[in-house]
């Protein structure tokens, strides 16, 4: 037992088959709970009621990140080991990470209004959240401009590994050229800044809808690719006979 | 290497615009930047080293799909891809003939618009330092998404796409030094950073390109 026999289509087909309706309901249940049970927490004193933003915004801004990371692991299996569905797993997360960085983005503007007075500010942060966005926007369009599937696989794999160091060079450049406004690790376990429980336990829900929410999508987006994969060997077939 | 560099160098000085194209541009820049902000001298004195890092930036974008384009039409660069020498030397050299044909003619022609848009005389020196630091690694992220796009029917609007994003680094880096220097601060920590963007860039994307050369001839 390898976890490559899954890069096999078939048989990814036919795991994700019976796995897609579990994680669809475990995804929506937490969503739901997470969220529903964020929204009903008590007002904080400083922020009002504003606070509530925060299980959107951090879900949304921790899948932004781990989604590039999950893409540039694909990209990797795909250059090294030559499987398919790794190519297409990457090209089907990098919609759902650009979503997400924009879910970021724009839950950080409307809290950013009340609380900073300004729906941006050229904050490290937000600049190489941005930055994150431009890398996914030219990712997306790069698989979208080459006609041969494995051409566009490598080539946006090698882009993916470039891009992965160039986004973790801005991210400290830009660290290196304004001081910032956002709050350090929302999540840190030092005593003093650690979030109150009340707030701590439904943001980590909604972590984890999250993160099921992406994983649900990812499998069915991958199944569409590989769908569309073999519509266009089965008319290539028809074309030659 | 070094004929294929003189090979490189010839064509863009005989094919017409090489040298002056990239500088022709930048002076439009600067010339235009005034008429958007106002002539005030207390205006455009504190924006002048990001407009000229930016429109150094611009004007190196605007020759980059020529780095393979044209030999990639004629098929010189399938007998480059199976000549004795690596690709990614080919690559190398491609990029030193680029920056040599645009990134040099800016950087000395960088002082001038510097006067245009009324760069304090400080600011010069490290004007020309940084960008001579900093065109380099343009040029060598250029050739990397030109190899990219060099298939492509449509490639030049992805190509910047692609290549501005990776130049946010060096920007960052470049305009700082420039900035620094016109106030008179400590530029030290900055062109540090700088050359270390470069001297990496340098030493590890001809591997990419060559890589995204491959697939592209394959």
């Amino acid at each position: 037992m390898s976890i490559w026999k899954y890069a096999n289509p078939a048989k990814f087909m036919r795991t994700t088959d019976r796995l897609l309706p579990w994680l669809v309901v475990s995804a929506a249940v937490c969503c739901t709970i997470g969220l529903v049970w964020g929204f009903l927490t008590p007002q904080d004193f400083r922020q009002g009621s504003t606070v509530k933003i925060v299980f959107l915004h951090v879900p949304a801004a921790m899948m932004a990140i781990n989604i590039w990371v999950m893409m540039l692991v694909a990209s990797l299996i795909w250059i090294i080991r030559r499987h398919h569905v790794s190519a297409l797993a990457a090209k089907a997360a990098a919609p759902i990470g650009a979503v997400m960085t924009l879910i970021a983005l724009t839950t950080g503007a409307i809290w950013g209004q009340p609380m900073w007075g300004t729906w941006w500010e050229w904050d490290p942060r937000l600049t190489s959240f941005l930055i994150l966005f431009l890398f996914y926007v030219g990712y997306i369009a790069l698989w979208s401009a080459i006609e041969d599937p494995d051409s566009a696989a490598d080539l946006t794999g090698v882009l993916c590994l470039v891009g992965s160091v160039f986004a973790l060079l801005s991210r400290y450049a830009v660290l290196f050229w304004n001081q910032g406004l956002h709050q350090g690790a929302s999540l840190s376990v030092a005593p003093g800044e650690r979030m109150s429980a009340v707030y701590r336990h439904p943001l980590y829900l909604s972590m984890l809808g999250f993160l099921l929410l992406f994983l649900a999508l990812l499998l069915i987006r991958t199944r569409t690719e590989i769908r569309k994969r073999r519509l266009a060997a089965l008319q290539a077939r028809e074309m030659r006979a | 290497m070094i004929a294929l560099l003189a090979r490189d160098l010839r064509l863009a000085t005989r094919a017409g615009g090489g040298f002056g194209l990239g500088v022709a541009f930048f002076l439009i820049l600067s010339a235009l930047v005034p008429f958007g902000i106002g002539p005030d001298r207390a205006a455009l004195a504190p924006v002048a080293p990001g407009i000229l890092w930016i429109g150094a930036l611009l004007a190196c974008l605007l020759s980059l799909d020529r780095i393979f384009a044209l030999d990639h039409e004629d098929g010189s660069l399938d007998l480059l891809a199976t000549a004795p020498l690596p690709l990614e030397g080919a690559v190398a050299v491609k990029a030193l003939a680029h920056w040599i044909t645009t990134g040099l003619p800016l950087i000395l022609a960088a002082p001038i618009f510097g006067v245009l848009l009324q760069l304090p005389p400080a600011a010069m020196p490290w004007l020309v330092l940084s960008l001579l630091l900093g065109t380099p690694s343009l040029s060598m992220l250029g050739a990397f998404g030109a190899a990219i796009t060099v298939g492509l029917r449509r490639g030049g609007l992805l190509l910047s796409l692609l290549v501005l994003p990776l130049y946010i680094p060096t920007l960052i880096f470049g305009a700082e030094v420039t900035r620094r220097g016109a106030e008179g601060m400590a530029v030290q920590t900055p062109l540090v950073f700088l050359a270390g963007i470069t001297l990496a860039v340098a030493a590890l994307i001809p591997f990419a390109a060559a890589a995204a050369l491959r697939i592209n001839l394959r």
